[in-house]
């Protein structure tokens, strides 16, 4: 790897507590680590920063042994350790704070803490003074003011999350790991958590945050690593470094032409959203979309993006707002009105939204057109095979036949079932969420093709991607959204990584307003 | 990855022809064991083998039957009604309100219909409009209107259907054909088209499938469900209607504990009790085996208590081993 000449000298300065050597992770199609680094030291914070899908959270999984890694080792005090199950990890000393920890809300809070490593007494009972004892000195480590025999259920946010944390510090750790702990907090419980995280360093911890937050990254790492897509790109320390040089860390590749965006004819307005809100998710939602034209979303995770598209097809409400789509005013209530409007969603959640994975793939690709394949109401299973082939195959579908259930093909395959699906409605706006997520190469080049060439017929696109590359390759404009409003519509040379990433997590080092 | 060729692939629509795919399916493995059972029951009893005790032999199973069709329906689609024995009460006490209040046949035969729509409608509402689990609630509401008709009732009965009412359980249509059996029949081929045959089957399997993907596939996921809570209500009046002809009288307690005979009739017939699979035919055999071992077992004197171990052994038996077989092959 080219870059580890640039490794600064204060990672080979020893006193590292966990470090991470060479660790490599494949899953079918994609290699999720590919021989990365990683050192955690005593009584600092590490923080841990990439783009979403540069192998955060695998490593999370690797560390506390719910991934065994294919290659590479993992030292432990300078002895190389093998994390078998969450187990062994655990009784390694090492402990996660995941996003969203499994709480018991009928269970009392010393009860969840200890959840299946309870003290016990001579009989091989639950000691349960022990247990309350022990919870209440957790508690009390961390200065949360909870009662170790309240009912988990009868607890707000933000003292179930505190008990998440007790719970991640009822084994003995040297090692805790927090994935984005700030993600559901607000600024309040943020400034507790960062107090907490002090409290950890001063007990000598060595401590893993992982955010997408510059501001919070400032605030309390130590020192920094920086993935990008699964490899290991540089770490250092945090009083080196600046906002730009970790940014541009992170995205760091020039944009490749992988993408084979064609010029397309963008012709008159399909479809105007405005003041489109919900009371949590999203607030005041305006664009303008035209005929041939592919407009992209990019956002962090959780920016509200998915949650905005799925009111646009009716599955929630909008609060406020109307769709104007072909000069004609509509409120969408269903996804059924939404095919009949003409708008269809490709969801990012392939099994359980997008496709019917225990039923065909010719019965997925007619569901929503069973009015055009039948006749009175019965079934015409020739129109419906009919139908099918002419999609899947334009898609260049892998499949034995027409009748194999949708689960029984490759994730790319599923995903060209499910877009194949929603062309077969003759659509005029399509909305594709993350439509590449977790599928190999070659089918990745197959969607974004095909996108393109819809495009150039005249339909109009909705792209939601976390990908930059994608994101940049394939749209004409791009809207950012953060935490649930646009902040920023770029176009032509305003759409530059540099651009996104800055208006996404809500830095503005140029002095400009974000 | 081979993009590079130009021309796209030819995909087949089946690698196996339906006939194949029927020949080895559960609804086979069923008609076996129903065949077996015949032969047995043939061998076993000198009385099995007659016209009029077979005749009779199909009230074991044919008012139950009307309601396991829409009871199979209702399953795949990942809902439950156990309420159904209970519509039958309620609606064979609405019928005797009515008898004594003077109603004729037509009369009663729609208040039995009648209560039973609004049964379901009660049950299909509380699930779809409020969201709760439809296994809760149906075990509310068989509580609730079995509780009506023993209020109305207390210890009494209501006698004295009109003569004409009698046709529709102790009538015959041609010879040893039963009225009812022909409402058994034509209700299986109704049923059976409109599961197989039609967009309402295919958004049926769907929703039982996957109801968040049929959602967001453009289904319009509360309506079916309430669509089939209605046909469940409606199927269970059907049933009142027939059994109360059958007995001449009601009691609160009639028909009690036939919705887990119900139950039992659609699992054996091969409906996956989580919901997505299933189909008709198999609940019709389903329904003449477990006719023929009430009958054969009867005609053997076995009391009705045994009986339903019997039963209970079958469902059990034939649920478990293809796994079993499965396993074994495996390993």
């Amino acid at each position: 790897m080219q870059d580890l000449t640039q490794k600064p000298d204060v990672k080979t300065q020893g006193g590292a507590v966990l470090k991470l050597d060479g660790i490599t992770k494949s899953f079918p199609g994609v290699k999720a680590l590919d021989g990365v680094e990683l050192e955690l030291h005593a009584g600092e914070v590490t923080a841990l920063i990439g783009e979403n899908g540069a192998g955060k959270s695998t490593v999370v999984k690797t560390l506390t042994g719910i991934y065994q890694p294919d290659g590479g080792s993992i030292l432990l005090n300078g002895a190389p350790v093998r994390f078998a199950t969450p187990q062994d990890a655990a009784d390694a000393g090492v402990t996660a704070i995941h996003q969203e920890t499994v709480l018991f809300d009928e269970l009392s809070v010393a009860e969840n803490v200890f959840i299946g490593h309870a003290p016990k007494n001579k009989f091989g009972l639950i000691d349960k003074k022990a247990m309350f004892d022990r919870t209440t000195e957790i508690l009390n480590s961390i200065g949360a003011k909870i009662d170790a025999h309240v009912k988990l259920k009868d607890l707000g946010i933000a003292s179930r999350h505190l008990v998440a944390i007790s719970r991640a510090l009822s084994v003995e750790a040297q090692v805790v790991i927090m994935d984005e702990p700030t993600a559901a907090l607000s600024q309040t419980e943020i400034e507790e958590l960062y107090e907490l995280v002090d409290t950890l360093k001063a007990q000598g911890k060595a401590i893993l945050f992982i955010s997408h937050k510059f501001d919070e990254i400032f605030r309390i790492a130590d020192r920094y690593t920086v993935f990008r897509d699964g490899q290991y790109v540089g770490a250092g320390l945090m009083k080196d470094v600046k906002e730009a040089d970790l940014v541009q860390m992170m995205v760091g590749r020039a944009v490749e032409q992988l993408f084979p965006k064609r010029e397309a004819e963008i012709g008159e307005e399909v479809l105007t959203v405005a003041g489109y809100s919900h009371p949590t998710e999203f607030e005041d939602i305006n664009f303008t979309l035209r005929k041939g034209e592919i407009l992209g979303f990019y956002g962090l995770v959780g920016a509200g993006r998915s949650e905005f598209m799925q009111s646009l097809i009716g599955i929630t409400r909008p609060s406020k707002g109307a769709v104007n789509i072909n000069g004609d005013v509509r409120v969408i209530r269903s996804p059924a009105e939404a095919i009949d409007a003409g708008i269809v969603y490709v969801p990012e959640d392939r099994g359980k939204q997008g496709a019917i994975l225990d039923m065909p793939i010719f019965q997925n690709v007619t569901l929503p057109s069973l009015k055009k394949t039948s006749r009175d109401g019965f079934i015409q299973l020739a129109n419906e095979f009919a139908l099918a082939r002419e999609y899947t195959e334009r898609l260049d579908l892998r499949a034995a036949s027409l009748d194999t259930n949708v689960g029984a093909l490759s994730g790319g395959n599923q995903q060209k079932v499910v877009i194949a699906k929603w062309l077969a409605t003759k659509p005029r706006v399509i909305i594709l969420d993350e439509p590449t997520k977790g599928i190999d190469i070659g089918s990745k080049a197959a969607v974004h093709d095909f996108m393109s060439e819809l495009a150039s017929e005249g339909l109009s696109v909705i792209m939601v991607s976390s990908e930059i590359p994608e994101i940049l390759g394939m749209s004409d404009r791009v809207i950012v959204m953060r935490e649930g409003r646009m902040v920023a519509e770029l176009e032509g040379d305003d759409m530059k990584p540099e651009t996104l990433v800055r208006h996404a997590v809500g830095i503005n080092s140029t002095g400009d307003a974000a | 990855m081979s993009l590079a060729e130009n021309t796209p692939r030819h995909i087949p629509d089946r690698l196996r022809s339906p006939l194949q795919a029927k020949l080895v399916s559960w609804e086979s493995l069923l008609l076996a064991v129903g065949i077996g059972i015949f032969i047995f029951n043939s061998l076993a009893s000198p009385y099995f083998l007659n016209a009029w005790n077979l005749s009779d032999a199909t009230f074991n199973f044919t008012e139950k039957a009307m309601i396991a069709f829409a009871m199979a329906l209702l399953i795949i689609s990942g809902e439950i009604d156990l309420s159904v024995a209970a519509i039958i009460a309620l609606a064979s006490t609405a019928m005797g309100v009515a008898m004594e209040m003077g109603a004729g046949t037509p009369v009663l035969v729609l208040v039995g219909l009648g209560t039973g729509l609004l049964c379901g409608a009660f049950n299909g509402a509380l699930v779809t409009k409020l969201g709760l689990p439809s296994i809760v609630v149906t075990i509310g509401t068989m509580s609730l209107f079995r509780g009506i008709s023993y209020i109305i009732l207390g210890d009494g009965a209501f006698r004295g259907y009109p003569e004409s009412f009698s046709w529709f359980g102790q009538g015959y249509v041609f010879w040893v054909i039963t009225v009812e059996f022909v409402i058994f029949a034509i209700l299986a081929v109704i049923f059976g088209v409109v599961l197989h045959k039609t967009n309402f089957g295919r958004m049926v399997y769907a929703i039982g499938n996957n109801p968040t993907g049929a959602l967001f596939s453009g289904i319009r996921v509360d309506r079916v469900k309430m669509i089939l809570f209605l046909l469940t209500g409606l199927m269970s009046g059907l049933a009142a209607v027939c059994l109360t002809s059958r007995l001449g009288s009601t009691r609160p307690s009639i028909a009690s504990g036939m919705e887990l005979e119900i139950v039992t009739m659609v699992v054996l017939g091969g409906v996956n009790i989580l919901g997505g699979s299933g189909s008709i035919p198999g609940v019709v055999i389903a329904a003449f085996v477990m006719g023929l071992v009430t009958f054969g077992l009867g005609l053997l004197n076995v009391p009705g208590i045994v009986m339903s171990i019997f039963i209970g052994l079958l469902l059990i038996g034939v649920i478990a081993l293809p796994r079993l077989w499965a396993m074994r092959r495996k390993s």
